[in-house]
């Protein structure tokens, strides 16, 4: 898979098709994949990769580079053309100044799932077939792909390529997910735990911001967090509390908005699982106003800012008062 | 800083009685940028108004805080006050200690303190207030009139008749209404049809009138003044321009079978009908639902019998797009159905009838020629049980209503008297929990329904009616006699509460008009501005409104097209200067705006900014035409970077007002 991707963007750069790509190469370490633009047969014959780590969603990327004039490329998984095709339904993205290429995912994985499975002193990942053989400092070890994916492709919603100008490798199909069922547990809480549970989880958030801004959601020329006018820059918090808040604002600031692409929990220093805070807002939508998935269908109005005469008034008080 | 004078009004013992007044204005003295704050027993007076264009003049005040009643009340009043005195009428806030306060509160400390948080929040407010200017906008000089009943026709007179020009969108074949079908009218028993048509005739011959019947609003833009509203004219397969309503057509098509709405299913008609003899238009309509050829595309007959072509079945409907000044809500209203009422027989007994098919058999134009003869066997009846009430007054409301229905306390006794009149032979009862008369002439009309013609009125409600034996078994209590009555009827006639016409509901949507919980549309002052809906430029006209008979329909169709000519007339309307703004520098073009705006005010344009070094982006970005915007806000809270901000209730104001109250 990683020598077609490879040979497609030198084909791109080489016929002119495109003046730079945008696909994934080798950070610090093996697992530590980074998203960067090639400009050259020589860059991408070196640093280009394509594997089991590169879960970086490279849509956001593109719109600051469909705004640097010529067309640039870009590789895109099932999940990054949701984002690819929800920025351009937000106009955030130039389509014509793009040239998307489909790339068929096998799920990525997650080195703490590795780690998790038992398997210490990890030095590399080889794909063969639904195996991974991973070279460690004790020898190799074979481990099955599906134990070390990580959790959003473990319920993967999506196999399918959209908006692309080809694919590599086969167009897939939406799948049934269980993506909402860690949302139903936590509805099955009373208001208490469940306000315990965020307060342990959002305690140990450091406010790096790298939610934020891997988000491709989050793409606004200024963050609200970010503006001097908003009142929330640079306020000093009366406690833990609110600075937590952080995470309930960008959830509503993106709800509706969200492809549930999973980008803020993989990129969490912190291991802080924010998606699930944007798949409640998922889940609510899909029960109140039908399924919605955001980015799949460039003509589906948004049920949030879309109004109907037949629209549910749910009421959250009342809602509440008849909770158990 | 602002320099704000706080005003604090007693209104009389309104606030003053649970509001410590002088409390109020030495805490608010206190805050910060305020450099004068006194009480007042009525600020809105002339001496309270003084009061405060001598302090602005005085002390050079930049903002100005009143502390009184809702600023639904008095705002413009003190804006224009303080206008006067050369403060931006802007730089005033109305801090609410009456409706929201005083009213609510009974004791005098916890009213007090509330007082003291609100007059906090608006001195926060006016700290960021700055001065606005209000735009224009035009006013398009044709009125719309939604429902042809009497009250719509009325109204549409009254306007037409001011040399502006209306439309009346209605949804049935005929305008009309109700009162069609009515036989005779309370309390001076002249015929419905002879003081009804002639005014249909004139609506349809007044230049001014424009009826677009068979027809339905679609969706409705805009705003006061300035409306775009988009009618469906449903196919009703004749072509109106030439039809010539001679009926030949509705005499030879073959499909007889089609209950007749007009006589409430009570005869049939063909499936081309025209409604009924007086209708307007006088032309035929096709009943898509009945019509053969349009089912199954063989007969023909009605095309074939037309002498002046007019038939075509391949009509459809058209949508129309037009503008309007000002829209009169007229869509009046339905008895309620009988079906949650199965103790009053109704769907066992063709016998049990309501007293609008009661209308029918009576007239002279109805099933029946205007023979009262029982609808099961055409047989005379000799005794009718005319029950009151039925849905009416119902408490709770799970069954009927909890209302009132105001007009069948009068027909009913009218029922009775023509009963009685007509067929001296019969016996005529009518079960009451109160009679209720107020009204000109009503009362008297009451009094002799039961002394000179005899009629029984017992007070108490029939609990149950058994068809038996082709006689009805009416069992019921009479309160004031103590006992139980079991009555051998031919006919029992229930007095069906009524509701609001289905369509009101979907068409307060449209024009964002509010209503009540029974789908009433809610006027703007229950008894001030009582035909003036919230939503400015839409007027209220008859049944929608509330219920009502012919006498106050009338009257209020009368007002409601004064109100609609008094914004006509007018050929500019000043704006509301509270509306949205987009701060181009953070907006991301995404257009969540545009697409929650329920005005259209939104638009974008690709701008050019300064990017980094010396480079230039071109960005889209969005622009709000202020003489479309509306102010509502939407647009504020769809916006995810906070681009867009409402003039005059600016995010940081809104936040400022809940920072004074919480902190």
């Amino acid at each position: 898979m990683q020598e077609r991707i490879k040979a497609k963007a030198i084909e791109l750069l080489e016929s002119g098709v495109c003046g730079r790509v945008l696909g994934w190469k080798t950070g610090e370490f093996f697992y530590d994949v980074t998203p960067a633009v090639f400009e050259s047969r020589e860059e991408i014959e070196r640093d280009f990769v394509f594997g089991p780590f590169c879960g970086a969603n490279l849509s956001k990327y593109l719109i600051a580079e469909s705004r640097k004039g010529g067309k640039v490329g870009a590789f895109l998984k099932p999940c990054d053309t949701y984002s690819f095709q929800q920025l351009q339904k937000e106009h955030r993205i130039l389509p014509e100044n793009v040239y998307a290429v489909g790339v068929q995912c096998g799920g990525m994985c997650d080195i703490d799932a590795i780690r998790a499975a038992g398997i210490k002193g990890v030095l590399d990942v080889e794909e063969q077939g639904d195996s991974l053989l991973v070279h460690t400092l004790y020898g190799d070890k074979s481990l099955d792909r599906a134990a070390a994916l990580s959790e959003r492709c473990r319920v993967c919603k999506s196999k399918k390529i959209l908006g692309c100008a080809e694919l590599i490798g086969e167009q897939g199909e939406e799948q049934p997910s269980a993506r909402f069922e860690q949302v139903a547990e936590l509805e099955a809480m009373t208001p208490e735990e469940r306000f315990a549970f965020w307060r342990g989880e959002l305690s140990r958030c450091i406010r790096c911001n790298a939610c934020r801004n891997v988000c491709p959601a989050c793409s606004c020329e200024k963050c609200v967090f970010d503006n001097p006018s908003s009142g929330a820059e640079n306020k000093a918090p009366a406690n833990s509390f609110e600075e937590n808040l952080f995470h309930i604002i960008r959830a509503f600031h993106v709800a509706g908005r969200c492809t549930d692409c999973g980008e803020c929990s993989r990129v969490c220093p912190q291991h802080i699982p924010l998606h699930l805070l944007n798949r409640k807002f998922i889940k609510d939508i899909n029960e109140l106003y039908g399924p919605y998935q955001a980015g799949a269908d460039m003509d589906a109005k948004p049920p949030l800012v879309n109004f109907q005469a037949d629209d549910p008034e749910p009421s959250v008080v009342r809602e509440r008062g008849t909770n158990p | 800083m602002q320099k704000i004078g706080v005003f604090v009004c007693w209104c009389g013992s309104n606030i003053a009685a649970t509001v410590d007044v002088q409390a109020v204005s030495d805490a608010l003295a206190r805050e910060p940028g305020v450099v004068f704050s006194t009480n007042y027993q009525y600020m809105c007076s002339q001496a309270g108004q003084d009061m405060i264009q001598e302090k602005i003049r005085e002390l050079g005040l930049t903002g100005v805080v009143v502390c009184s009643c809702s600023p639904r009340m008095h705002e413009a009043t003190f804006r224009k006050a303080c206008e006067k005195a050369g403060l931006n009428p802007y730089m005033v806030e109305i801090a609410n200690i009456r409706e929201q306060c005083s009213w609510i509160h009974k004791d005098k400390l916890s009213g007090t303190e509330k007082a003291v948080l609100l007059g906090k929040a608006a001195v926060a407010k006016v700290h960021l207030n700055t001065p606005l200017t209000a735009g224009e906008s035009p006013v398009t000089k044709r009125a719309l009139v939604i429902g042809g009943g009497i009250a719509g026709i009325q109204t549409a007179l009254d306007i037409a008749e001011a040399g502006f020009p209306v439309d009346i969108v209605e949804k049935k074949p005929t305008i009309g209404g109700k009162m069609t079908q009515i036989d005779k009218t309370f309390p001076t028993l002249d015929c419905a049809a002879c003081i009804l048509t002639p005014k249909m005739v004139d609506a349809a011959q007044n230049e001014n009138i424009n009826i677009l019947s068979y027809s339905e609003v679609e969706a409705v833009k805009g705003f006061v003044g300035n409306f775009t509203v988009t009618i469906r004219r449903k196919a009703r397969f004749v072509d109106e321009t030439k039809c010539t309503g001679c009926g030949l057509c509705t005499e030879k098509c073959p499909q007889k079978k089609v209950p007749n709405e007009f006589n409430l299913g009570l005869d049939t008609r063909r499936a081309i009908y025209i409604p009924f003899a007086q209708a307007v238009p006088k032309a035929a309509a096709i009943d898509p639902n009945y019509c053969t050829m349009l089912k199954t595309g063989k007969c023909g007959v009605c095309s074939k019998v037309c002498t002046v072509g007019a038939i075509d079945y391949q009509q459809k409907d058209e949508l129309l797009e037009r503008e309007y000044g000002a829209i009169v809500a007229a869509t009046g209203f339905e008895p309620i159905s009988m079906d949650k009422f199965d103790e009053f027989a109704y769907s066992q007994s063709p016998d049990v009838v309501t007293s609008l098919e009661f209308e029918r058999l009576m007239n002279a134009a109805g099933p029946t020629g205007g023979t009262l003869l029982r609808p099961s066997d055409g047989t005379h009846p000799h005794t009718l049980v005319f029950v009151q009430c039925v849905g009416s007054r119902c408490d709770g409301g799970e069954k009927g209503k909890p209302y009132c229905s105001k007009i069948c306390c009068m027909y009913t006794a009218k029922h009775a008297m023509l009963t009685r009149e007509k067929y001296p032979d019969t016996e005529v009862y009518v079960f009451y929990i109160d009679v209720r008369t107020p009204g000109k002439n009503f009362d008297e009309f009451y009094r002799r329904a039961v002394e000179e013609y005899g009629v029984h009125y017992v007070k108490g409600m029939v609990g149950k009616v058994v068809p038996e034996n082709g006689k009805l078994k009416v069992q019921a209590s009479d309160l004031l006699g103590g006992q139980q009555l079991h009555i051998d009827a031919d006919m029992v006639v229930l007095a069906a509460a009524v509701e609001p016409d289905k369509s009101a509901r979907p068409l307060a949507t449209m024009l964002t008009a509010s209503m009540d919980t029974n789908d009433f549309f809610t006027e703007a002052h229950p008894k001030l501005r009582p035909v003036e809906s919230p939503t400015a430029g839409v007027f209220l006209s008859g049944a929608c409104q509330g219920p009502k008979d012919i006498p106050e329909t009338v009257a209020q169709a009368g007002a409601a097209a004064a109100k609609v000519i008094g914004l006509l007339s007018k050929d500019r309307l000043t704006c509301n200067p509270c509306v949205a703004r987009s701060d181009e520098l953070m907006c991301n073009g995404c257009s969540a705006c545009e697409k929650v705006c329920p005005y259209g005010a939104i638009t974008y344009i690709d701008k050019e900014f300064r990017g980094p070094n010396r480079t230039t982006l071109l960005r889209r970005v969005a622009q709000v035409n202020p003489a479309v915007c509306q102010g509502c806000g939407a647009c504020t809270v769809a916006c995810p970077s906070g681009a867009m901000d409402l003039q005059g209730f600016s995010n940081a104001q809104i936040m400022a007002e809940v920072d004074a109250i919480c902190k």
